[in-house]
Formats: C-alpha cells, structure tokens, sequence
C-alpha cells in the first residue's frame, strides 16, 4: 500500500474495514463514509514529496484543508477564481474566510491569485 | 509546381496545360493526400520545434531563491502561466545546474541507459520550460524512444478506452465499457453528444466498467464544473478534462487561470479522485494564439505548469490539436516528444493517440507505433472501443475496428500494449451481464425502463447504427433524475445488490473505498483485476538497459500470443481427417457463386472454408477469421464444379481409393506422362489450398493428359518432399520422359527427364489461386510436351494481396505434415485410383 491504506479512515471517522458491501446495503453507510480523511491526504501527501515531487504533496494538503468544505463552497471558489469573476476585494474575501476555516494553503494560492490578476487585468472592476 | 529550365513545355492537354502522368495521377487519389499539409509558418505558431520567435532558455533567482527571470521575461513582466511556473514549478536547488548544462549533454543524460532514472528526473526538476524544449529537441525518434522506455512512471503500461455512442444509450454504454475492460482497457472515458445527457452517460459507464472485472478507472468529459459534480457523487472516478494551454490569451479564453485549475486539482483530490490535466500542441496555433511560439515550446510551458500545480499526471501527444501539429514538418516527432516532457517532469503520461491523424492507415499508424514500442503509462488517453462513428471525441487514432490489428501488432513484436484477446463468448457474456445489470439499475432507481429485446440488440450491436434508438426524452429524464435526487454511488451499489449484482455492487463499493484509502492518488497509479494500485510508489519504472524494466510475464507472453485466429498443425490434420471422412459431402457439394462474391479488393464476410469445413479453430473461438481468397475471378472459379465433373457423379474425392500397386518402373510407351505426388497426398492430406479434394486435382490432370492422346500414371515418391525431385523423378519413370508433380497443397509443375530438378517446364505455384480448369489445363500442356510440342504455358493466377501473409503459416504446416509422411530413400510405387 501506499500511503497507510488499511488504518484508514473516512471522513466520518468510519474505519476502512468498516466499509463492507453488507454495510452499504444494510442503509448503514453515508456520503462521509465513502469521503477521504484530511489526514489520509496529508499521509499521501508526505508519500508524494518523499518520491520527489513537493508540487503534488502541496497540492495534496490544500486538498485536506478543502475536506471541510461543503461541495457548493468549492464550486463556489473555483468559479471566483476564474477569469473576470471576482473583484479584488471579493478574492480577499475568499481567502479571508478559507483562512478562517483553516485552510491556509487554500488562502495563500488565492491571494496569489489576486496579485497576478491585478497585474493581468482578470479582475472583475469594482 | 514551376516547370525547370530543362522541361519543356508539354503541348496536349486541354488549356494547354501538359498532359498528366498516370503516376501522379494514381498518387492523388490516395488517402494520405485527403490529409492537409501546411508550410512552416512561424508567425502563425505552425512550427514543430525551434520558432524564430521562442524565447532563449534562461532562469535567474534571488537571494531567496526566487525566480525573478524565467526563459527571457523578468518577473514584473510574468504573464499568468509565467508566474504560475516561477512560483512553484522548479526546483530551485537544481535549477541554476539543470539550465547550465549544455543541452547536448543533458540529452545523452536522458538515452545513456546507465544514468539512472531518478538523476534525469531530479535535474529535469529544476530546468525551465525552455531548456527542457531545447533539450528534447535534440533526440531523434529512436532516442525518443529510448528516453520514454527509461522515463515513463509506472513499469506496467496501461491502456484507456473511449466507451461512448451516438444515441447516449445507456445499456449500449454499459455494454460496451464492459468490452472495453474485457479487452484490458483499466481507464475508461466517456463523454455526450448531449451535455444534459451527462450524469446518464457516467452511470451507465460506471456499471458496465466493474462487470467481468474490477477496478478500471472511470471518466465522463463535459464541463469543468458538471464534471467535478460527477465525480464527486462517485459517478466517476477519475477526471482530465482539465485543460491548460500554452499562452495566456487562450489560457483566458477557456474561461480559467493556472490558479483556477490549481483550485480544481485540490478540489478534486479533496473527494479523493484521481485526475490528470490536458494539454496537447497545436491548441494555441489551432485559437490563433500562439504568440508566433513552437508547438514543442508552448507545449513544454505547460508540462511545467501540470507539475507546478502539483497534477499527478498530463494528457497530452496532440490530443484536438493532434492533426495540426500532424500537418507542419517534424510533427509526429513532436507528438512523442511532448509525452516525453511529461515523463521527465515525473509526471503520469497519457499519451494521445487519440484523435484520428490521417486518412492514411499507413501514415495514422506509424504516428502510434514508436510510442507503442516505448510503452506508456496510457499508451492511448482514448483508444475508441467502440465504432468510430460512435466516438463523440471524434474518431480515435485506433478504433474497434483496428483492435484485431492492434492485438497482432502486439503478439508481432512481443510488446505488451496492455490489451489481451478476448474471445466471442466470454464477449457475449460480459456485454449481456451489463446491459442487463445497467437496466437492472435504471429500473430499480426509478429512472427508466428498457425492454429484454433491447437488452438483445444492444449485445449483439456492433454499434449505435445497430440499436433501435431509445427515446431521448427518456435518457434525458433519467439524467435529470440522478442530478435532482442526488444519487450517487451508495445507491448504484444498493441497486446492483438489490437486483441480484452481488459481484458488481462490491466491485462499485470497491471504487468508493479506493477513495477512502487514498492510494490511487499517487502519480500513474491504476487498479488491476485484483484492486492492486501500481503507481510510481508501488510499481516505479526501473529501466536500465537490457534485462532491466518491464518483463513481459510468461503468462502474459502466452495471452499475447494466443490471438483467436493462431492456427496448429495438429488442428490442421484435424480439420483435413474431418473434412476427408465427411466424403461427399466435401467433395460434391458445389458452391454458389454468391459464397465468395465479393467486392474487388475488400474481405469476403463469409467464412472460408477448407472443402465445405470451416477453418476455424475447434476450442470454441470465433470464426470470424476469413481465409477466402479475395480476387473473385480465380477464387469463384475454386468453387464451382469441374465441367468433367458434373453433380451428382461418383466421389472424385475418394482418395482412400488410391492404392499402391508396388515398386514403380520405367515406362517404355512414349505416350506415357507419369503424375508423380508427394508423400502426404491422400494419406494425411485430401485437400489442396484452394479447397479442391486431392482426387478432383488428379481427376483433372489425367484428364487434361488424356485429352491429348497420352495415357497417364500416378507414382508416389516418398522419398522427399521437394517437388522438383518428386517431379522429375516422375518423368524419369515416364515412357515419354515427362510428369507432372504434385503436392498435397496444390502446387504443380510439368518436369522432363534429364532437367536439373529446379529448372522445370511449368510451374503452377500460386496453390490458394489454383482452380481444377488450370489442374487440367496443366495436364493437356504435359500431354503436349510429351508429343515434343511446345504449349504456351499455363499463366499463374495473380493477385496484389498479400497472399503470402494469408497463407504461410498453413504452408509450413503442409509442408511439416509432407516432412513427416516422407521415408527417406524409399523407392517410388505405382498408384491406382480405384473406380
């Protein structure tokens, strides 16, 4: 395995093992049980920088950080992001509250953002 | 085109233009000139490699290691993918010594199979997205070859399929994924002619992906954010739809930034789903925004920008641009060479070949070979499983109709190309399986109902064309469902169990689970049948040279080999015990001509046949190898009946009948032309290459020879196998000093005494062509050389087809039965064809 993929658990808390088709079709089972743990992202993310690649381990940490975020809200980021949708206020604002709910990484890739867009002029005018 | 000095002006042609050449005129109409060719126009980005206007490699940090000059621009002029790269994209602890090296060194670095992969790697981490263009530039194709077999990601390659169709029908779909994982495809990508149809499609394909097998990686290409909807429901389980661009203005023209897609990669990892991006020269040329920049240059920036934004993997080698880079010198090379740039950035490759690039076969083929040699992590991002009509990409470089060829190619070069034969039967029953499971599943969920003669249809349907279309308002309605209700894989997996698919629903949860274990996000990993991930982790490329790498495993080897049309020669003798035995079956049944009518030029549908027995193999494999000779003239002529022979006559195939009256001596009556065969004629063998009974062959002989006032006898020489010798050993027995030979294949000659045994009179030798007129014919010429005249000969059927690849093989088995028949030194013995 991988990372540690047998003491896993889902996002719910759920164990991996826990995971069994009798569950799934017993009703016993939710959308969290079947969503990664931010910590099993972190583990995976310290497997991809140990085989050289930091990029793909960042990546894999704003991922955990992102695990807290309900489906709407990262939709809802990802079209912020894109070109001519957001002021440069409403991009601070973003990165204000992925701050708040600690997600760092996920904050600082969106003020970096905002400063690139400022320069190339991909910010919706105030 | 201007006429040189030293061509003078052709008078003739209408307008005055000279009269054109049969040669050109023949070249024109062949399918590589339907395909576009344009010049090197650097402004306009239609350039492979080197564009006037790509920038000079160079890179300069700060004292915090900042980037502050990346390949020409300094920092405050960074556009967006600039910027992106310089912020994260190279490893500044190498990237003063990657770019200091000169480019011809680092290039041997990436052939010279005892630098190891991982140093290659480590400085091609610190090198700008120019220098590493430069660098690649230099390899030659074999190089690049090298290169990719060294620095590729995951040792086992791997294959993916587009699974869809036309009518976005949902049990087709599930029918035809499941072929695709039959086949060994372990990704399969979807996509709609619909947009509404999507979540649909996903479904459909998500069943039909875990019958037969488990673990192959699902996909379902439309609009960004649809698509991480769908996937974040479980309805797929991967995604690389996410494209990236080489300049800036198209990069905003696709409506996203390099930090947009960053966002995107975390937030598809964040579900736990596997995704590469996509990128693919020509693209920026194809907008018309290239910046007057290479095709290999844009392409490199973003290589670089993939790894900067931490993807696991790229999809690229062309992709929707594939044809335009295609149409520039250097194209093809510059399609491998962009795999190679992912490779080097440590980076999963899948690697195009996806989009159909020439009408050529010739040329659409040799675009994909080199890559296929080298191996990939995807050799194919969308090899089209199914019916190029039916791929909404577009066609695919290779379809379904090529996956016979692709599997020979495979099995002719020892290579594994990740696919495996696959019988009609196990077919028949993995597409019935998930069509059924697939409309078990709708009808369980509420959300549509098929009927079993569809279900019927869409099993034995080559393609969408032939499947009565369901309702698009239903397959409409049924997306709608899953989007509106919100379903997602616990109730596909709660539906398949319900409606009796125990194995698919744990094989679906088992895709839920991966999630969970987090594994497969790892760069290059894939699932096998057993649910393993190979990934650079578990199963890194460790290439050195020689005996190094990837080994095919015996069993694999075996698999490869074993493709449904391979023939024994035990099976052979079989084949003519049977057909022999069958009596008159064989012999007398005569043949339409509508059996083997066929187009000029085109493969017969029908079956071939060995005298009425079918010719393919008896372990219960398809038959859907066609043996039947091609050229309808001579081939017809096979089938029909001799005119000495008319229906109904006594069984000229009887050969049982062909008894030995002793040793053979010299004949003294000048009228006498012997008919010498050889040793397996009428004792293992009755029938010759095309299909004619032995006895017929020698009927139509004695006849010809007797037409001619001769008499005619047939002597066995079992001492050898080689029709020369048989031949004129015959004629040294004949009274008139002239045979005729014959081996149980078919070929003929006329010989006379006193001659060198290969410096015959006549020989028939085309023996699949050979028709009972020309045995005949034949006979009459021996008859004539036997009164000292001089025929004309008999002219060897003809044909441009490859009639030596058709029947070799057959050829050394005949020959090996000959061999083993024969009894060296053996004197030659009388026959008698009893009546």
């Amino acid at each position: 395995m991988t990372g540690d993929g047998g003491q896993a658990r889902a996002l719910s808390g759920r164990p991996l093992e826990e995971l069994t088709l009798e569950a799934a079709v017993r009703g016993d089972l939710s959308p969290a049980d079947l969503r990664v743990h931010p910590d099993t992202l972190r583990r995976q993310a310290e497997v991809a920088e140990a085989h050289g690649n930091p990029q793909l381990g960042e990546n894999l940490r704003r991922a955990a950080e992102l695990t807290a975020l309900p489906d709407d809200e990262v939709l809802a980021i990802y079209e912020a992001l894109r070109p001519g949708r957001s002021t440069a206020a409403g991009l601070a604002d973003v990165a204000a509250r992925l701050e708040a709910a600690g997600a760092p990484l996920c904050a600082s890739l969106v003020r970096e953002a905002a400063e690139v867009y400022a320069r190339r002029g991909l910010l919706r005018p105030a | 085109m201007d006429a040189g000095p030293d061509q003078p002006d052709q008078p003739g042609g209408p307008g005055g233009q000279p009269r054109r050449l049969g040669r050109f005129i023949g070249l024109d109409a062949r399918p590589v000139n339907l395909d576009g060719f344009a010049e090197r126009d650097d402004e306009a980005g239609l350039v492979a490699f080197a564009s006037a206007n790509d920038p000079e490699p160079s890179v300069a940090l700060d004292a915090d290691g900042r980037v502050t000059e990346l390949d020409g621009t300094a920092a405050p002029d960074f556009d967006l993918i600039d910027a992106f790269i310089a912020a994260r994209g190279l490893d500044a602890e190498v990237t003063e010594e990657a770019n200091a090296l000169s480019d011809v060194a680092f290039a041997r670095l990436m052939v010279d199979p005892n630098v190891p992969r991982a140093e290659v790697v480590r400085l091609a981490a610190g090198a700008t997205p120019e220098k590493l263009a430069r660098v690649v530039a230099l390899l030659r194709p074999v190089e690049l070859q090298m290169a990719v077999s060294k620095l590729r990601v995951r040792k086992t390659p791997s294959n993916q399929a587009h699974v869809t169709n036309r009518l976005d029908d949902p049990l087709l779909l599930a029918a035809d994924a499941a072929t695709a994982v039959a086949y060994g495809f372990r990704e399969v990508e979807t996509t709609v002619p619909v947009n509404a149809d999507a979540a649909s499609n996903a479904l459909a394909v998500l069943i039909g992906s875990q019958v037969g097998a488990g673990g192959a990686l699902t996909q379902c290409s439309i609009e960004e954010a649809l698509e991480l909807e769908l996937g974040l429901r479980g309805l797929t389980t991967y995604a690389e739809t996410v494209s990236l661009y080489g300049t800036e203005k198209v990069f905003i023209d696709g409506d996203d930034t390099p930090w947009s897609k960053a966002f995107l990669c975390s937030a598809y990892a964040s579900r736990g789903l596997k995704m590469r991006v996509t990128s693919g020269g020509g693209a920026e040329a194809l907008m018309g925004a290239a910046d007057g920049r290479s095709m290999f240059s844009l392409e490199s920036r973003c290589v670089a920008l993939a790894r900067a934004m931490g993807a696991q993997g790229v999809q690229n080698g062309g992709i929707d641009g594939a044809s335009v880079v295609g149409c520039v010198p250097d194209g093809m090379r510059e399609l491998l060479a962009e795999n190679l740039l992912v490779m080097l950035r440590d980076l999963e490759s899948c690697s195009g070949n996806d989009a159909l690039v020439s009408e050529s076969d010739m040329r659409r083929t040799a675009h994909t070979v080199p890559l296929f040699l080298a191996g990939s992590d995807f050799i194919f991002s969308g090899f089209g499983a199914i019916q190029r009509y039916d791929n909404m990409f577009g066609p695919s470089n290779f379809n379904a109709e090529d996956l016979d060829d692709y599997l020979v190619l495979q099995r002719d070069w020892g290579v594994d190309g990740a696919l495996r034969p696959v019988t009609e039967d196990q077919l028949r029953a993995v597409r019935e399986r998930a069509a059924r499971a697939c409309l078990a599943v709708y009808r369980e969920l509420g959300l549509a109902d098929f009927t079993d003669d569809h279900v019927t249809e869409v099993v034995h349907a080559e393609g969408s064309k032939d499947v009565t279309p369901p309702e698009p308002q239903a397959i409409l309605a049924a997306s709608d469902a899953i989007m509106e209700r919100q379903l997602g894989i616990l109730d596909v997996v709660r539906a398949l169990w319900a409606t009796g698919y125990e194995q698919e629903a744990g094989r679906v949860l088992a895709m839920g689970r991966a999630r969970v274990a987090g594994d497969y996000l790892q760069t290059a990993a894939i699932f096998d049948e057993q649910m393993n991930c190979l990934s650079n982790v578990t199963d890194p490329n460790d290439y050195q040279g020689p005996g190094t790498g990837y080994e095919v495993p015996a069993a694999r080897r075996e698999q490869i080999a074993a493709i449904r049309q391979q023939r024994s020669r035990a099976g052979l003798l079989a084949r003519h015990a049977a057909g022999h035995a069958a009596g008159p079956r064989v012999a007398g049944s005569p043949r339409t001509e509508d059996d083997t009518a066929t187009p000029e030029g085109s493969v017969p549908a029908s079956t071939g046949t060995i005298g009425g027995v079918t010719r393919g193999d008896t372990d219960g494999v398809t038959d859907g190898i066609t043996h039947g000779v091609t050229d309808g003239v001579t081939h017809d002529a096979t089938r029909q009946r001799a005119p000495l022979d008319p229906p109904g006559a006594a069984d000229p195939a009887s050969v049982s009948r062909l008894v030995s009256r002793g040793p053979a001596q010299p004949g003294a009556d000048p009228r006498e032309v012997c008919i010498g065969v050889s040793p397996a004629l009428g004792t293992k063998l009755w029938f010759t290459m095309s299909g004619l009974p032995v006895g017929e062959v020698l009927e139509q002989i004695v006849a010809g020879i007797e037409s001619e006032g001769c008499s005619a006898r047939i002597v066995r020489v079992p001492s050898t196998v080689d029709l020369g010798v048989i031949g004129l050993t015959a004629a040294e027995l004949a009274g008139s000093g002239v045979a005729v030979g014959l081996q149980a294949k078919g070929t003929a000659l006329i010989h006379r005494k006193g001659l060198a045994p290969l410096a015959c009179l006549e020989l028939l030798s085309i023996a699949p062509l050979l028709t009972a007129e020309m045995y005949r014919e034949l006979g009459v010429n021996a008859g004539r050389h036997a009164q000292g005249r001089r025929p004309a000969p008999v002219r060897n059927p003809y044909t441009d087809q490859a009639i030596e690849a058709r029947y070799h093989a057959e050829v050394v088995a005949l020959i090996a039965i000959e061999r083993g028949e024969s009894v060296p030194g053996a004197p030659p013995v009388d026959l008698e064809v009893e009546r």
